[in-house]
């Protein structure tokens, strides 16, 4: 139909307004061909919007959308070569499997769709089922017939519109896989709107992080995870201790920073707040990354470790690890995870420990933002 | 004891029958008297078995022209309510117009109101207007009275279907008439089709109305209402007893559509 540009999708100064409700703030954003690309966030932070005005459903309030180097900023829906998996599918109850996967090809006037159906279908191993209509499936396999039914337009761009949010969690997991060996399979760019942090990590190359109407922070799963740049990127993806601390001075690469009465090393390239001496930052460190040792052992943490006192207030047996909440006069509630490989029997409730870390893991923040933002909302939508 | 215990098990199957067959008996009574023989001009006694009615059916001078009059009727009455009631129906699910409110409970008042009180004052402004009483005011008044159940019925749908299967639709290449006819209207179909039902037989049983507005036109419910002074002719139970007949046959035909369908897929 279009002629094949090919190339990235970029957003350019894009922007929606309801009334006075500002749900999607000016923003640029370029999703490079090919990639699969995850917008995350919690509920009501824009990112639904965001990809409905690049499939065209929603009329953005100012900027543009270009996809390869055409502007279909103006293109109602049915001319731009995008296609859409919904949330809750909307597969056409009156139209067979068969039927919705032709949908398309039969709108843009293809006559034979019966081969290029039967490979669609048998892609996402439904063959057997095409004469079925949609209510007779499962939630899987409807979720498979919507992909399928946008797949085989072979649109430029595929938009996924939190497309596992109604599967159960091991279903999720299955088809997190799937998905993921689609679209290498065939290529094309996904665009995978989601609130659940881990789906968005395991699935994705690039994930941009959105919250109120903005995009916090966009990168590849690992580099957010382990170089927040906002309390809300390293709250809503996984969990963070953070620690006030004051700048003291440089030495080479590193910051020293004085935290009550102690001394913590940062590198100056994982700090992204301004860090002249006497200000203030948020020291932040992953509790998989804090080593615990009982005080009585303390001689043999070795030098150069960033390290903390503390008590054990709480420890929780998880399997794999244990999970430990540590009071400590910096933080009165600090999380740590330690692998059960060789676990110490003195490490209960009430143990005096010390917390000890690889400076390189730190990272540090503006201290002026808010320590739980991104925190609680994560566990609102894990309730949800 | 075991009586006691064989009522207990199948008494909800004996209510449905005894509901059923007191439902059925005035048809019944209907159709048996359609083979008799009166004597003189009421048949309202059973004389003797005859088939002179059902092989000579329109043998009552103007009846079938009545009933041609009322199924012509009925059916134009048909297509106008359900068009124009399939559209009310869209635009006060789909858009937010000024005195949609309004609509939106005015559209119910047909229904509520007393036909009494309706055909009256529809009768004085046909009048007032100088328009001619005949089949036109007729189909007016049906149309109107017909639309609020084609809205009702369509209405509800409409309420139930997710706008996202429009949306879906226009995502896969469909354009607006396109995503109409493929999704939208299939999809409102059940809706449409009941309310369409209603408004036929509405149209064609009603008295009240279409006796104020008809002038000197008869419809086949006048008719009968007219002839049942002076004597009832035993085609009146013919016809009678076919529209029945075609009545059944119609919702048979819709349940093994259905059951096909079902089985089908």
């Amino acid at each position: 139909m279009t002629t094949d540009h090919g190339g990235d999708v970029r957003l350019t100064g894009i922007s929606k307004t309801y009334g006075s409700f500002t749900a999607v703030q000016p923003l640029d954003l370029t999703v490079p061909e090919g990639s699969f690309f995850a917008l995350l966030g919690a509920s009501g932070c824009g990112k639904t919007t965001t990809l409905r005005m690049i499939a065209g459903l929603e009329e953005p309030s100012s900027g543009t959308v270009m996809l390869g180097d055409q502007d279909v900023t103006a293109l109602p829906p049915y001319k731009r070569p995008v296609n859409t998996v919904f949330q809750s599918y909307a597969l056409f109850p009156h139209l067979d499997i068969f039927e919705n996967v032709a949908f398309g090809l039969r709108r843009r006037g293809v006559k034979s769709v019966k081969k290029q159906v039967g490979e669609m279908l048998d892609l996402v191993q439904l063959g057997e089922q095409a004469r079925k209509k949609p209510h007779q499936l499962s939630g899987g396999q409807q979720q498979r017939v919507a992909v399928a039914r946008a797949l085989i337009n072979h649109p430029k761009v595929l938009l996924l519109d939190e497309p596992l949010g109604a599967l159960d969690l091991k279903l999720r997991r299955q088809m997190q896989l799937e998905l993921k060996r689609i679209q290498t399979e065939v290529g094309i760019t996904f665009i995978h709107v989601t609130h659940d942090q881990e789906e968005a990590m395991t699935m994705a190359d690039t994930v941009a992080v959105m919250n109120a109407g903005r995009v916090e922070q966009l990168g590849a799963p690992a580099d957010l995870y382990e170089n927040p740049a906002s309390t809300f990127v390293a709250n809503f993806l996984g969990t963070s201790n953070f620690i006030e601390a004051e700048v003291a001075g440089r030495s080479g690469d590193d910051l020293t920073l004085k935290a009550g009465g102690g001394k913590l090393v940062l590198p100056v390239s994982r700090c992204t707040a301004s860090a002249a001496t006497g200000e203030k930052v948020l020291v932040g460190i992953r509790p998989e990354k804090i080593s615990l040792t009982h005080a009585d052992d303390a001689g043999t943490i070795p030098d150069g470790r960033n390290r903390i006192t503390g008590r054990v207030a709480d420890s929780s047996f998880i399997g794999v690890s244990t999970q430990y909440v540590i009071e400590s006069p910096l933080c009165d509630a600090f999380e740590v995870y330690a692998q059960n490989i060789e676990r110490d029997s003195r490490l209960a409730p009430g143990a005096e420990v010390v917390l000890h870390w690889n400076p390189a893991h730190t990272f540090g923040l503006d201290a002026a933002q808010d320590i739980e933002a991104g925190a609680a909302k994560v566990e609102e939508d894990a309730a949800a | 004891m075991p009586f006691v215990r064989w009522l207990r098990r199948n008494l909800v199957v004996i209510a449905g029958l005894v509901t059923l067959g007191y439902l059925l008996l005035p048809n019944v009574v209907v159709t048996v008297f359609s083979f008799n023989k009166p004597k003189g001009r009421f048949n309202y006694e059973w004389q003797a078995f005859s088939l002179d009615a059902w092989k000579n059916p329109c043998g009552v001078a103007d009846m079938c022209g009545s009933l041609s009059l009322s199924l012509q009727i009925a059916l134009w009455a048909t297509i106008g309510a359900t068009v124009l009631g399939t559209m009310i129906a869209f635009a006060l699910v789909r858009y937010r117009f000024r005195a949609r409110g309004a609509v939106n409970s005015l559209i119910f008042l047909p229904m509520a109101m007393p036909e009494v009180v309706m055909a009256a004052s529809l009768l004085t402004l046909f009048l007032n207007m100088g328009a001619q009483l005949g089949f036109w005011t007729i189909l007016i008044a049906h149309i109107m009275f017909c639309l609020s159940f084609v809205v009702t019925a369509v209405k509800a749908r409409v309420m139930s279907m997710d706008p996202r299967l429009e949306q879906a639709a226009q995502d896969l290449y469909a354009g607006p008439v396109q995503t109409f006819v493929r999704v939208t209207l299939p999809i409102a179909a059940p809706g449409i089709a009941a309310g369409a039902l209603l408004a036929f037989a509405l149209s064609f049983d009603d008295f009240i109305i279409t006796n104020f507005n008809a002038g000197s036109t008869v419809t086949f419910p006048m008719f009968v209402w007219g002839s049942a002074q002076r004597g009832t002719p035993v085609q009146i139970n013919v016809i009678g007893t076919t529209m029945f007949i075609v009545a059944v046959l119609f919702v048979l035909a819709a349940m093994l559509l259905g059951k096909r369908k079902n089985k089908a897929v």
